[in-house]
């Protein structure tokens, strides 16, 4: 124990004299949840429009006036020419292409039926996908409309009408920052827990001070220990400065308990630290260590369900994720931000993490060496 | 009664796939003794001294130190030995006073033993003005000082010096030499390995190794008288054309 007094005293000594470790631990959070929140976006706005009225006639214009009134179009053309819309496409100008025919009108109201053509730059994939969606959507409104208008509505509509009625349980405003700032902490404490642990180590193999101590009779666990936890606290207090910012600048508050996140959040560091020693011990110099790290939370946080549903993806692809700590931790933060789980909701998730802990660190004690073969 | 040797290698090799980089040597080395392993670079020095300190498995050949097997009791050696390496290895981001403290510390020291050898040391050293300086900003002399005395700090049986004064003046070599002296007079056994053939002089007994062999063992007199050599420069001259490998 006394061993590890000194060599915990000696760790935190140098982390906060340098310069750099301070700045991760205190600018990073902050600039993680101040931008990516914004640019981790569902909603597509300012969608760019041309639209190609060869009708000119009432309803035509209400048309127009209707999808822009949405909100999530910007009109960039007003034309009568469908190869000048196109033009604008091929020069970014425009995302989509709403071809009105002539007699547009004519055929709505005389023959109830009428055809809009849509040209959709797909590059974007969400772009298009969703701008078509919400077009479709703007396009059935109106055709209601119109028929309101012309047909007299019988006692018993021939049509049945079904009126859904959605109710958000969990973020009732869809909020998708509700969804996705718990979901930044989390790549947030695994960033700078891995790279800090895997970087520490492998700084003292090159200036050689490892040696020095694999030729005293400290332990391999006191070491190990002596490395871990001080970057176990320094991960939980990122996770506090980033719920704090949260909070601050985006008034999420859990709606179920601290405690429940922290103690998932303590479970979850270790097997993080563990990979980071793990990376440690297999590299030789701080660029191995940093591309090794860079690499294995690039797939981690990718395929961990922040940015894109698990339920999504290939099947192999969920399969890696069941082995995969980021999922878990993504899914406890939700639940306990959104949702108020409990522990006892997520016990299966901490014992999940708590085995890979228990792995990673066990392969990271066997392969770290005091001596060379 | 004959003292047994706190160092004694039998044979003692290691291989690195086909190279055999120490091949076979045996030696003795008495308490108290100043002990000199001599040789040009990649002669094997700082492989053998590896395999001595438990940090380098043999590969095959036997040794104790200290007492202790260098195959299973490598944790007992290292309680009783103290090292110094190539690479300057305390922690440039800590003070004086916190690296000498966290060495001492890990060799289980207490408080008041560290906190009162401290002060000793520094005075000594004329340092008590850099104690709480980081040990980054002092001159590489004070540095490699200043590392002899954590590596002895902890008062082991045996000190192993792997090229100690590497890089540093003539008049901190000498000052360098002093406290070596000083710290075999306490009855540390220093091994100590350089390419300086005048430090070679100050040893008790000097090895000479040649390409991973031992070729001569002796006082640095009989050597002289061996080789009718007025100087150990002249000794090792004699010795190294023999090697067919090339330096590093």
């Amino acid at each position: 124990m006394r061993t590890l007094k000194f060599l915990l005293q000696k760790e935190f000594r140098q982390i906060f004299r340098d310069p750099a470790i301070l700045r991760v631990i205190f600018v990073v959070p902050i600039l993680q949840l101040l931008l990516l929140p914004w640019a981790a976006d569902y909603e597509v706005r300012n969608i760019k429009l041309a639209i190609v009225d060869h009708d000119h006639s009432d309803y035509s214009r209400r048309l127009t006036s209707k999808v822009t009134a949405s909100g999530y179009f910007q009109l960039d053309q007003y034309t009568d020419s469908y190869n000048t819309a196109y033009k604008e496409i091929e020069k970014d100008n425009a995302d989509i292409i709403i071809v009105i025919p002539a007699h547009f009108e004519n055929d709505l109201v005389h023959e109830s039926e009428a055809t809009v053509f849509f040209a959709i730059n797909a590059i974007n994939g969400v772009k298009a996908g969703l701008g078509s969606s919400y077009l479709q959507s703007i396009v059935r409104d109106f055709n209601s409309e119109v028929r309101d208008e012309w047909i007299q509505i019988p006692r018993f509509s021939p049509d049945i009408n079904i009126d859904v009625r959605p109710n958000n349980w969990y973020n009732p405003l869809m909020n998708y920052k509700f969804f996705m700032v718990p979901g930044i902490l989390v790549m947030l404490v695994t960033i700078v827990g891995s790279f800090l642990t895997s970087l520490n180590i492998v700084k003292e193999k090159e200036i050689g001070t490892i040696e020095q101590i694999n030729v005293t009779p400290v332990k391999k666990y006191h070491f190990i220990l002596g490395k871990l936890i001080p970057f176990w606290i320094l991960g939980l207090l990122i996770l506090t400065i980033g719920m704090f910012i949260a909070w601050l600048l985006y008034d999420i508050v859990p709606v179920g308990s601290f405690f429940t996140i922290y103690v998932f959040a303590a479970v979850y560091l270790l097997a993080v630290l563990g990979f980071g020693l793990l990376i440690s011990t297999f590299s030789t110099s701080q660029q191995q260590a940093m591309l090794a790290t860079f690499f294995l939370f690039m797939v981690f946080i990718l395929l961990g369900g922040l940015y894109t549903p698990i339920e999504s993806m290939p099947l192999w692809a969920q399969w890696f994720t069941r082995f995969n700590p980021v999922t878990y931790f993504i899914e406890v933060m939700r639940l306990v931000v959104l949702k108020g789980s409990s522990l006892s909701d997520i016990s299966t998730h901490i014992g999940i993490v708590f085995l890979f802990a228990v792995m990673v660190n066990t392969w990271a004690v066997f392969s770290y060496r005091k001596r060379n073969a | 009664m004959i003292e047994q040797p706190i160092i004694s290698a039998h044979q003692l090799t290691k291989r690195f796939g086909n190279f055999t980089a120490v091949n076979a040597i045996s030696f003795e080395v008495q308490k108290g003794e100043i002990f000199g392993f001599l040789g040009a670079n990649g002669a094997g020095k700082t492989t053998a001294m590896r395999m001595l300190c438990g940090l380098s498995i043999p590969t095959s050949g036997t040794a104790t130190v200290a007492g202790f097997d260098v195959y299973k009791q490598t944790e007992k050696i290292k309680k009783n030995i103290g090292y110094m390496s190539q690479k300057f290895s305390l922690y440039e981001d800590l003070t004086v006073k916190e690296n000498i403290r966290f060495y001492a510390g890990i060799y289980g020291k207490s408080d008041e033993f560290i906190k009162e050898k401290t002060n000793r040391l520094l005075k000594q050293l004329h340092l008590e003005s850099e104690a709480n300086k980081l040990v980054g900003s002092l001159p590489l002399g004070w540095k490699q000082k200043l590392a002899f005395s954590a590596a002895v700090f902890h008062e082991p049986q045996i000190v192993f010096l792997d090229e100690p004064t590497g890089g540093v003046d003539p008049v901190t070599r000498r000052e360098f030499w002093n406290m070596i002296y000083e710290a075999a007079a306490s009855g540390i056994t220093v091994f100590v390995t350089t390419h300086y053939m005048d430090e070679a002089e100050y040893c008790n007994r000097v090895t000479i190794m040649v390409d991973g062999r031992i070729e001569a063992l002796d006082t640095p007199s009989a050597l002289k008288q061996t080789y009718h050599a007025a100087t150990m420069n002249d000794v090792f001259l004699h010795l190294a054309r023999k090697a067919n490998r090339n330096g590093d």
